[in-house]
């Protein structure tokens, strides 16, 4: 699955290229458009998860090498341990239990 | 299960100890995503907190941020050009683009702590409210690992310039370069959940 890095490195200059566009796409849905906040919330957190999604793949090489099983298992579940975390304590803390 | 090395990948996994050292920094980007995540946490619930202080929207430059963004994420991209040219054995490349990495990473920092300075001067201090301890705790904790990976790499290129491309120096660099792409992962959900859900 290793292919040679000769020549031109295309796979990086791409990863940049979207991860550029990315950012400029989630600037504009912020500052002209006019969709409820809650879409534009929604619309920029994808772009971000494409966006980190893009950093792991094409340039940290987590799918790489004879440990690629275990480097993408624990990935994905200390990302997941983090979505608890983080949208756990916000639930908790802000739909009103926090008062009781 | 295959123990030996692989002659198909690159130098970095040619030594069994550069393997491992390689698969236990990713259990540490476990860790870290786990740190930065109650960091994400804390700033969520307390951001409506702003105690009489300035919100978000009133402090956030966001032009400055974008160059922050800019800086960063270009440094990223010449961090993973590092990889590519230490994979073609190119020494020199490879010490070029990490000083260009570690340019671009220093320019991110001046403005960080630009933008601290500006917070501060509006009066919007680590003290003001719960809002912005949050928000100087997550966006210093992410600045200081990027101090550490500036020192860290500068410590690198000593060592690469003295002992050239070897399986054990591949190793060490590739997992430097994982570190700096991790705080570009970083950076892009304190650009989206801090800064543009900031001013939404």
């Amino acid at each position: 699955m290793e292919k040679q890095e000769k020549g031109f490195p295309y796979g990086h200059v791409i990863g940049f290229l979207v991860a550029v566009a990315l950012t400029i796409f989630a600037l504009l849905v912020v500052f002209k458009t006019s969709f409820a906040t809650s879409t534009k919330f929604t619309l920029i957190g994808l772009m971000a998860v494409f966006q980190a999604a893009l950093q792991l793949f094409m340039f940290m090489h987590m799918t790489e090498g004879n440990d690629r099983d275990s480097k993408v298992i624990h990935t994905i579940y200390a990302i997941g341990m983090g979505i608890v975390i983080i949208v756990g304590s916000i639930w908790v803390m802000t739909a009103g239990h926090s008062i009781h | 299960m295959n123990m030996n090395t692989n002659s198909s990948l690159p130098m970095e996994y040619q030594s069994e100890q550069s393997r491992l050292n390689i698969l236990g920094f990713w259990i540490f980007i476990g860790a870290e995503i786990i740190l930065f995540a109650t960091l994400f946490a804390v700033y969520g619930v307390l951001k409506p907190r702003t105690a009489g202080g300035p919100t978000g929207a009133d402090i956030f430059v966001i032009k400055d941020v974008i160059v922050q963004t800019l800086l960063l994420l270009t440094s990223s991209f010449t961090a993973g050009l590092v990889i590519y040219e230490m994979r073609r054995n190119h020494l020199k490349g490879l010490i070029l683009w990490t000083v260009i990495t570690l340019l671009l990473g220093a320019g991110f920092l001046y403005m960080e702590i630009n933008e601290f300075i500006h917070y501060v001067e509006m009066g919007a201090t680590m003290q003001t409210s719960a809002f912005l301890s949050s928000l100087f705790v997550l966006l210093g904790t992410h600045g200081a690992h990027v101090t550490l990976g500036i020192g860290w790499a500068i410590l690198l290129m000593i060592q690469l310039a003295k002992r050239k491309i070897t399986p054990v120096t591949a190793g060490k660099v590739h997992i430097w370069a994982l570190y700096w792409h991790f705080l570009d992962v970083i950076w892009i959900f304190i650009f989206t959940f801090v800064y543009l859900a900031g001013v939404l």
